[in-house]
């Protein structure tokens, strides 16, 4: 099974990276961008998707600081 | 206390020492997260039996991360504010005097250290209300002096303990300052002089 787990930083911490993004549209000429976060995203072939969550808490995503979302793809490829 | 011995990270064995260091350095590349990786080492696996059993366990940098990863220490290390490695002599408040890791600064004739930091992971961080009981329980050891918190730790928080008192970690490096010529000051020294004078006592 394919899965895709997406790693954001949680909301209320501080994230100079999305800031400087942030940032830097506006100087590109994209305005009205407001709220921007950079995060992780992992793609993984899986045999069993129940052991997901668990992989995320011990080791994909540190919880005290990030959220995780995991998501099942449909079919083999990806 | 006997001489320094290098554990590998695939031993379990560590060679009954009388206390741990966890140095700084990179790890595992620190692909996904600074320390991610190492804390699964199997040395580790015996760093936190050794810690459970009340041993010192001090964590420099990268060795900071690794405590946090494997929650012997509270909090995380986040990218520093400025997004940039970082290396600069710093000046560390020392709050709590009276820890295994500090209680030689009774005698330092200066109220803080100044001791060089090197890194682009340091903004240390966490929750409202464990950053509360951490200065509720002394757990906040080293504090970046005014001015000096370039990598934006929440409360100037330079190093902390873990509850028991056993286990600490910062992130500036004490090694790097333990001879005039290369480091700035000999301020590091008290940090690893405190450990001895701990062991050493709790010997007697």
């Amino acid at each position: 099974m394919r899965a895709r787990v997406l790693i954001r930083p949680k909301a209320g911490i501080l994230d100079p990276q999305g800031g400087a993004v942030e940032r830097a549209l506006p100087a590109l000429g994209f305005a009205g961008v407001d709220n921007v976060h950079v995060g992780r995203l992992i793609e993984l072939d899986v045999e069993d998707p129940s052991q997901l969550d668990s992989m995320c808490e011990r080791l994909l995503a540190n919880p005290l600081v990030e959220d995780y979302e995991v998501q099942l793809l449909d079919g083999a490829s990806a | 206390m006997g001489d320094a011995e290098l554990i590998w990270h695939g031993d379990r064995d560590l060679r009954d020492a009388d206390a741990i260091v966890v140095p700084g350095g990179f790890s595992y590349g620190d692909y996904l997260r600074a320390g991610a990786i190492a804390r699964f080492a199997p040395a580790m696996e015996s760093v936190v039996e050794f810690a459970r059993d009340g041993g010192l366990v001090l964590g420099i940098c990268n060795g900071f991360q690794v405590l946090c990863e494997a929650r012997l220490l509270p909090g995380a290390l986040l990218p520093n504010v400025n997004l940039r490695f970082t290396s600069r002599q710093v000046q560390l408040d020392v709050v709590q005097r009276d820890t295994p890791f500090t209680c030689a600064c009774a005698e330092h004739s200066s109220p803080s250290l100044s001791i060089p930091a090197k890194h682009s992971w340091g903004r240390y961080h966490a929750d409202e209300s464990t950053l509360d009981e951490l200065e509720r329980h002394g757990q906040v050891v080293l504090r970046y002096a005014p001015g000096a918190n370039f990598n934006g730790s929440l409360r100037d928080i330079a190093g902390v303990s873990n509850e028991a008192g056993n286990v600490f970690g910062l992130m500036p490096h004490p090694e790097h300052a333990v001879d005039e010529l290369t480091g700035g000051s000999t301020d590091g020294l008290t940090i690893f002089q405190s450990m001895r004078l701990t062991v050493e006592g709790a010997r007697v």
